[in-house]
């Protein structure tokens, strides 16, 4: 079975930094990474809509010379017929030296690693994991404050069901110094599994609170996610605490200067537009250095080296 | 109350009271032709009360399920009416197909002949979240 990323804790802390370092050097020096996988073959198997991710790992693959064998969507591949992801995987090892698959279902990428014999990369699992996703926050998070330690990082929103909150606890605390700052409703708080894994048992510090406005003033990372109207069990808690978890321009005046916005993406309305004007507005970075995050997992899945590595 | 000792078979003694009837289905009892007695509040001097199950018949249990219900049980093994072995049972760190997973989307809920693998995550709380999408197993 060869090494695959199915979720954050897959990789180590010095591998989480060596492929920061990469992407780094990769963002400083792209030409020195432009054939490092010729006559490697990435397959993107996606199961379920994606824009971003399926996009990103293409680009990723292409900006190293390699090339890429794409399926979109289940009903152009076997899966119609109702072929096994097991079987799907020991196909397309056949074919392709990595395989990025997203698939609807919670788990199917930790079968296909254990059936297929090329390294798979989780590009999401139903609600479960999305480890890339991670890695872009990490990496924007490193550029944005030159650490990954010492900060005050703000979550707010859906706290309960959102993947990329409970990875992003997860790899965080990992490194020294943190506080998070857990704003969201009652009923999207972070599960106290999560808490107790990623906080409680490493005596990481935090608060809960509702209110975004009240603590956006002492906030180096605030992640936004999306608050959905089918979260709530009833209407009218959502139609009060709707409008309190949108930033505006108005509650950027109350953060500090140096304070960095993030948002998985999509987003809908719950970052109004006026902000991405704002330079503290980092969210769009954060798509970039998916990219390079996943240029740098591929190398390091495939065995391979560039630029200043090489 | 008399139940006949039993000559070659295996007696699951210290279960918790009220964990019998859990473990003679899990156990898949009720499908033996051996003559098998269930025994429900036993008094304890340790336990205050206890459930025993005695099988008159020399069987593999699954010392896994066992553990998890009950990690407190002991599974005694008779032979030629004499006490062969006492086993303690502990808490397994996996359990196969043992478990089912509720979570309509999970992918053990879809895909051909994949075992239900549930992993031990919390000893203190007696936790099992499922292999494939880390659900917490409900209790049965």
């Amino acid at each position: 079975m060869a090494r695959s990323v199915i979720d954050v804790p897959d990789l180590t802390k010095e591998e989480l930094d060596q492929l920061m370092d990469t992407a780094e050097d990769i963002i400083a020096r792209p030409d020195d990474y432009a054939d490092a996988c010729r006559r490697k073959k990435l397959a993107t198997l996606f199961f379920e809509p994606s824009t971003r991710t399926r996009l990103s790992f293409e680009a990723a693959m292409y900006e190293l010379g390699g090339n890429v064998l794409s399926v979109t969507g289940a009903n152009s591949s076997s899966a119609a017929k109702g072929e096994s992801v097991a079987d799907t995987a020991k196909t397309v090892s056949c074919y392709a030296d990595i395989i990025a698959m997203r698939h609807p279902k919670e788990g199917a990428a930790s079968v296909a690693a254990r059936n297929a014999s090329v390294p798979v990369i989780n590009a999401g699992d139903g609600g479960h994991c999305h480890p890339t996703q991670t890695l872009a926050d990490l990496l924007t998070i490193r550029r944005e404050k030159g650490r990954l330690g010492n900060l005050t990082v703000g979550l707010c929103g859906d706290l309960k069901f959102g993947r990329t909150v409970h990875s992003l606890l997860n790899a965080m605390s990992r490194y020294e110094g943190l506080r998070f700052v857990l704003i969201s409703p009652e009923e999207l708080k972070v599960p106290s599994y999560v808490k107790s894994d990623a906080l409680k048992k490493k005596g990481i510090p935090y608060t809960q609170t509702e209110n975004l406005e009240e603590v956006i003033g002492d906030l180096d990372i605030l992640y936004m996610t999306r608050v959905q109207r089918e979260r709530f069990f009833n209407e009218e808690d959502y139609l009060r605490l709707r409008d309190s978890y949108i930033l505006t321009p108005e509650k950027m005046k109350k953060a500090r200067d140096d304070l960095s916005v993030m948002h998985p993406l999509p987003r809908v309305n719950e970052i109004s537009v006026a902000v991405d004007d704002d330079p503290r507005a980092c969210y769009f970075k954060q798509v970039l250095n998916g990219k390079y995050m996943r240029m740098a997992l591929i190398l390091m899945l495939l065995g391979l080296k560039g630029g200043t590595q090489a | 109350m008399n139940v006949d000792s039993i000559r070659d078979g295996i007696v699951i003694d210290h279960i918790a009271a009220g964990c019998g009837m859990k473990l003679y289905r899990l156990l898949g009892l009720e499908n033996l032709e051996a003559p098998v007695a269930m025994i429900t509040n036993v008094v304890s001097g340790k336990m205050g009360r206890k459930d025993i199950i005695k099988v008159d018949a020399a069987i593999d249990v699954d010392l896994d399920i066992i553990g998890y219900v009950d990690p407190g049980a002991t599974v005694n093994i008779i032979c030629d009416g004499e006490l062969k072995e006492k086993k303690r049972i502990e808490m397994p760190e996996k359990l196969v197909n043992v478990l089912f997973c509720k979570n309509p989307r999970c992918i053990s809920s879809c895909e051909q002949e994949l075992d239900q693998v549930f992993c031990l995550t919390d000893r203190a709380k007696k936790e099992y979240r499922c292999a494939w999408c880390e659900t917490k197993a409900s209790n049965i």
